[in-house]
């Protein structure tokens, strides 16, 4: 449950977030823009599969890891959006890829 | 020959104004910031968050300094991540859009700032509870606000600066202060500072009564508070009362960012004021290795103009260890940055002692989640310390706490509080997380890129 301020930051960078478009501003990061999409959880731990959202936003938590454009675990809230950047949640535990 | 004079990890105020004064001495200087612009916490996206009038006026201050930076001549690595340092070599590895990179220093500013305090309180990793610090990025960086109905929970001066930029964005939130430290006894606990950061108070002062004006409702002295819903926070609970809450923004104060100053094995000291570890560190910064510094809200809680200070004192001992700077002329310039920062610190005791965080803040009950990222309670922590586990490093091998994502970094001030609760000792008689490189996750394709470029290097 988050909202842009178009007047004072316009929201003109589209990205897709678990394939749905949605239009951020410049310098938010892939963590803002699934909040944005309405998404509270941004995956679901590996422990448990308890849902997890963003806590700090500034790299501490490590609780907002997300597979984007492809390459999974990144720490979404570090990552700034890009025009057609693919953010996907995490659901459990990665595995390893040849 | 090394690739810079000073290596300064971190562009945020103490970094930044290191920066700008070893440009000034004539030094080759790198700066390498993990985020996209400079800043740090406190002037985060400065130059794009200027213009909104939310957060504009908190920021403000911060341009100069920005604008220095950027015209300082100095190298400056934004989106770059500090993986590896190897104090004794002078080495630093770098990691930056997929590839991995080496490059040396003769001496390295660790500016690595603050980060907020853990604020285990049951049901905190509910989606939907974040912390204020969070809140104020979503702001500077993006214009972002919550809506829905907004709790900010806990104390200190980010609360009430959140709760403005807040209601001027037109949001209406409520506050639930969780100090219980009275005006009177923080004024008797904190002597003579009180005249000397007159400013600032009167700042703190303006600003609780701007907060109040704007419409934020406030609730003082609350306990217990408890994030609670299906799914994702819905309410919050506190003894005696309760509200619907969409977004839950918890603070109790910050901490230094000592990740890589331990995992470098730098000597550390228990801070019993700001209940948290730092880097022993001389007045110009100089820490217990011959080639590190540090400066600023990383080497012990002090603000930003302390930290400017503080950076700037470090790149003088930079230059003068360096040979660019004489003994007379680093004792002319110094003298004065020294009583700066001794100014700006001076009401930091006050501070500390009105916003003490509670008890149950540092070292949760049982059924609270202490570590995050692997789902370990309170009461798990303890009973493995029952068990023989001595500290947060022993711990790894009973509970994994540490061994997540996040290495430590949120969870290890609440274990070691544990374990020295469960083994009565006091706080600093328990060692700390000694972290280990990577000190962010690095992928293999950019460590084998990382190699290749060496052996071409070589042929």
């Amino acid at each position: 449950m988050f909202r842009t301020r178009p007047d004072a930051r316009p929201a003109t960078v589209e990205v897709l977030v678990e394939g749905t478009p949605v239009l951020v501003p410049e310098g938010a990061s892939a963590a803002v823009a699934v909040l944005l999409a309405g998404l509270s959880a941004i995956r679901e731990m590996p422990v448990t599969g308890s849902p997890r959202g963003p806590l700090c936003l500034m790299g501490v938590c490590f609780d907002c890891l997300a597979e984007i454009d492809g390459v999974p675990n990144r720490q979404a809230c570090m990552v700034p959006v890009a025009p057609g950047m693919r953010i996907a949640r995490q659901r459990g535990a990665r595995e390893a890829r040849p | 020959m090394t690739d810079f004079d000073v290596a300064i990890i971190g562009a945020g105020p103490a970094g930044m104004a290191a920066a700008v004064e070893a440009r000034s001495r004539g030094l080759s200087v790198l700066v390498v910031d993990e985020n996209a612009a400079p800043g740090g916490q406190v002037f985060r996206a400065a130059e794009a968050a200027a213009q909104d009038p939310a957060v504009g006026p908190a920021i403000a201050p911060g341009l100069p300094l920005v604008a220095a930076f950027r015209g300082s001549g100095a190298t400056y690595r934004p989106a770059t991540t500090l993986w590896h340092l190897d104090a004794d070599e002078g080495a630093l590895s770098l990691a930056a859009h997929g590839r991995a990179e080496d490059v040396t220093a003769s001496r390295v500013i660790l500016a690595t700032g603050a980060q907020e305090r853990p604020v285990p309180i049951p049901g905190w990793t509910l989606p939907g509870v974040m912390t204020a610090g969070a809140a104020q990025i979503l702001l500077k960086t993006a214009g972002v606000v919550p809506s829905g109905a907004v709790v900010l929970a806990g104390q200190g001066p980010l609360v009430w600066l959140l709760a403005v930029q807040l209601a001027r964005a037109g949001v209406a939130s409520l506050v639930l202060e969780t100090r219980t430290t009275s005006l009177a006894a923080a004024l008797a606990r904190a002597g003579g500072g009180v005249w000397a950061g007159r400013r600032l108070l009167a700042k703190g002062l303006a600003l609780m009564a701007g907060a109040r004006r704007r419409g934020v409702r406030v609730v003082t002295g609350i306990r217990g508070p408890r994030a609670e819903g299906e799914g994702r926070v819905q309410r919050v609970a506190w003894e005696g009362g309760s509200a619907p809450c969409d977004t839950l923004l918890l603070h109790e104060g910050v901490i230094p960012s000592t990740h890589v100053s331990r995992a470098i094995g730098l000597e550390h000291e228990w801070d019993a004021t700001q209940a948290c570890w730092r880097p022993v560190a001389d007045a110009f910064g100089g820490s217990s290795h011959p080639r590190i510094a540090v400066a600023g809200d990383g080497a012990g809680i002090g603000g930003w103009e302390a930290a400017v200070a503080a950076g700037r004192l470090a790149a003088l001992d930079a230059a003068r260890r360096l040979g660019a700077l004489a003994e007379d002329a680093f004792a002319a310039r110094t003298a004065t940055l020294l009583a700066v920062r001794a100014a700006a610190l001076s009401p930091r005791g006050f501070l500390d002692a009105l916003y003490a965080p509670p008890a149950a803040v540092l070292a949760p009950a049982d059924d609270v989640i202490a570590c995050r990222c692997e789902e370990v309670t309170a009461g798990a922590v303890r009973r493995a310390a029952r068990l023989g586990a001595t500290g947060p490093n022993q711990l790894k091998a009973y509970l994994r706490c540490g061994m997540g994502p996040c290495q430590g970094r949120l969870c290890a001030p609440t274990v070691a509080a544990l374990i020295a609760e469960a083994r009565g000792l006091a706080p600093g008689e328990v060692a700390p997380l000694r972290p280990r490189a990577p000190y962010k996750p690095v992928t293999v394709g950019m460590l084998a890129g990382g190699a290749e470029t060496l052996q071409q290097g070589g042929k």
